[in-house]
């Protein structure tokens, strides 16, 4: 990619636990082009949330943390905590996953959107709320006037994630880390919030970073789509060339996991049986090779590296990867 | 809101029934008949019948009790036997010193607690933090007395810069008014900001966990307006809640501090009626106090309201 606004090399996450050190991201390499979308899709617990919070610099103060972050050029493991503010919220904008814990329950929503714009923008009161109410429109909140000075509990869930959209949004960030956005609302509000955050991409051309367990969602949204497991990257690969032709077990799994709509009544689900590995007790070989149908002995054993399919894009870590189907 | 303010007000009538009860159950089981307290030792028991017919006190306790209540409810809350001195007479000459001991107490107790809070809360952990957190269970353990004499023996005793003793109205002379309160109020201020700085510390140091934090971070606002704004007011409820409750306590007068001082506050005027028996004077001021500690409490509850939209909405 020749325009890559935001690349992490080598980035590595410990956390000191009283169980001993948790190895939250394990070496993991990504990048994400000027406009473009990156999925990043593993169960809970596989360090995509700590990947999230190692990019915006927000892991916990006892982490420790290794690699480059580079963004537009810079390095953010190594700018000073002023410039990284002025970055934050103005170039780099985040949606939470949960909206009920997200906005603070004791400011209005208009405090809220506005102190950001004010922080960033050199834009006096009046215009700071015009622009409040022209992102509250353009998220899908109607009266967007009388919302600014409600409370966020006075707003339903899908609301209030609409309202985090907008807050990251004020400043036109060039890359958008969406962490979740859709995990916490019902399902008829997830698609339109997806959406949402497609439409305004689009019109921005924004970068964005979408973080999901549900490979469906990055399925149609997505330019490359990583896997995580257990902290690592275990296949990442542009969207199509994905779907077309999955190497790795897990993904695989993870697809097979998902409810089909066509599937028979009382289909059982092939769930992943097993857990995820204890992440303070790494494993010596392969970490899904407990749970994995195809493992043999060397998976135990020997750690699998990322290693390129037939396309230098398309990269898995596997002994045993998913054989190419021979075609109908 | 206002639909707000009157359910809070309609709640506090059997609460202050509740206390008026009390007051008076707890005044009559005092041992010690007041007709005997009022005749004294040489009265003959024709005497002191004839006494208890006059203030009714052979009628059973729930028709006195009612009679109370009666004239209390027309702004009568009974005399001294002893000094002639209505029980509202007492209590507003005395309030005006109380309170202002209660006013700066509170203050230099928030003044000393709230920003050491927010500072031990920002670097929760530190080798700062640990030692105010120690040295404010120290303090905590240090009873006001002791902090007082020792007050009186830097500022009164060794520097001379503040008298040890002694009252004059603010009214009469302001300057002489304060140097008077500042060591009475700086006692019990010592012993108020560790509990203050406790609570509010640990209050923020929960919501500085809060995801709403993380997003004011990634907000890239100013680490000041993420510690005064968004962590400090939804932190500041507990806050409330023990200063509404000091400042209730403080309404029934510093009895210590009061006495130590020589000040003329509420809490010497209910030591002196202990002593001397006055229990007209002790029941209606109990009773006076406790109806400001409900109405402080009240206060406290609109205050929670202003602070946290939820509570004015009904949603918590």
């Amino acid at each position: 990619m020749s325009d890559t606004l935001l690349s992490v090399e080598d980035a590595v996450v410990d956390l000191p636990t009283p169980r001993g050190n948790l190895r939250a991201v394990d070496h993991v390499d990504l990048a994400v082009g000027a406009g473009k979308t990156l999925g990043i899709v593993g169960e809970s617990g596989c360090g995509k949330t700590m990947l999230s919070r190692t990019i915006l610099q927000l892991l916990p103060k006892k982490a420790k943390l290794s690699g480059r972050v580079m963004f537009d050029g810079q390095d953010l493991l190594k700018l000073p905590p002023e410039k990284l503010r002025k970055l934050r919220g103005r170039s780099l904008a985040v949606v939470f996953q949960d909206p009920m814990t997200s906005l603070n329950p004791v400011l209005t929503i208009g405090t809220q959107l506005i102190e950001t714009i004010q922080e960033h923008l050199e834009l006096d009161l009046a215009k700071a709320r015009q622009r409040s109410v022209e992102l509250l429109a353009a998220v899908g909140i109607p009266a967007p006037e009388q919302r600014l000075t409600q409370y966020p509990h006075q707003l339903s869930g899908g609301m209030r994630q609409r309202v985090a959209i907008a807050i990251a949004l004020s400043c036109e960030p060039k890359l958008l880390i969406a962490d979740e956005p859709t995990t916490a609302l019902d399902v008829t509000i997830q698609a339109q919030i997806l959406d949402l955050l497609a439409r305004e991409q689009q019109r921005r051309h924004m970068a964005m970073i979408l973080i999901t367990h549900d490979l469906g969602v990055v399925a149609g949204r997505a330019d490359e789509v990583a896997v995580m497991y257990a902290g690592r990257v275990v296949e990442r690969a542009p969207t199509p060339a994905l779907f077309k032709q999955m190497r790795m077990p897990y993904t695989e799994a993870l697809l097979a996991a998902l409810p089909k709509l066509d599937a028979a009544p009382h289909t059982p689900l092939p769930a992943i049986s097993g857990r995820p590995p204890d992440p303070t007790r790494p494993l010596k070989g392969c970490s899904f090779s407990p749970r994995c149908r195809y493992a043999t002995e060397r998976c135990s054993t020997e750690k699998p590296s990322l290693v390129a399919a037939e396309t230098p894009e398309h990269l898995y870590a596997c002994f045993h990867p998913i054989a190419a189907r021979v075609p109908a | 809101m206002l639909f707000f303010v009157a359910r809070r007000l309609f709640y506090l009538i059997p609460v202050l029934i509740a206390v008026s009860v009390l007051t008076f159950v707890i005044a009559s089981l005092l041992p010690g008949d007041l007709a005997y307290v009022i005749l004294g030792d040489q009265a003959t028991p024709e005497n002191v019948a004839a006494l208890r017919h006059d203030m009714g006190l052979d009628q059973p306790i729930w028709l006195r009790y009612f009679g109370w209540l009666w004239h209390i409810l027309q702004g009568d809350f009974g005399r001294s036997f002893r000094t002639g001195q209505t029980v509202l007479q007492a209590v507003s000459d005395r309030v005006p010193v109380s309170f202002e001991l209660m006013i700066f107490a509170e203050l230099i107790g928030l003044a000393i607690g709230v920003p050491l809070a927010i500072a031990c809360a920002a670097k929760a952990g530190s080798a700062f933090d640990r030692f105010m957190t120690g040295s404010a269970f120290g303090m905590l353990s240090v009873p006001t007395f002791l902090s007082a004499i020792l007050l009186i023996y830097l500022f009164a005793v060794e520097l001379r810069w503040l008298p040890a003793t002694g009252y004059v109205p603010f009214t009469e002379d302001p300057p002489a008014n304060l140097r008077f309160m500042v060591l009475p109020s700086l006692t019990l201020a010592l012993a108020e900001w560790p509990g203050i700085m406790r609570v509010l510390r640990s209050d923020m140091i929960a919501a500085l966990q809060e995801d709403y934090i993380a997003l004011a971070k990634a907000k890239g606002l100013k680490p000041s307006r993420i510690l005064f704004v968004h962590a400090l007011k939804p932190s500041s409820l507990t806050l409330v809640t023990i200063t509404g409750i000091n400042i209730g306590r403080l309404i029934g007068g510093a009895v210590i501090v009061e006495s130590i001082f020589a000040l003329p506050g509420i809490g010497r005027l209910l030591v002196g009626a202990i002593y001397t028996r006055d229990l007209i004077i002790l029941q209606g001021v109990v009773l006076l106090v406790a109806a400001g500690f409900v109405l402080m409490n009240f206060i406290v509850d609109l205050l929670y309201a202003v602070l946290d939209p939820r509570i004015r909405h009904g949603h918590a």
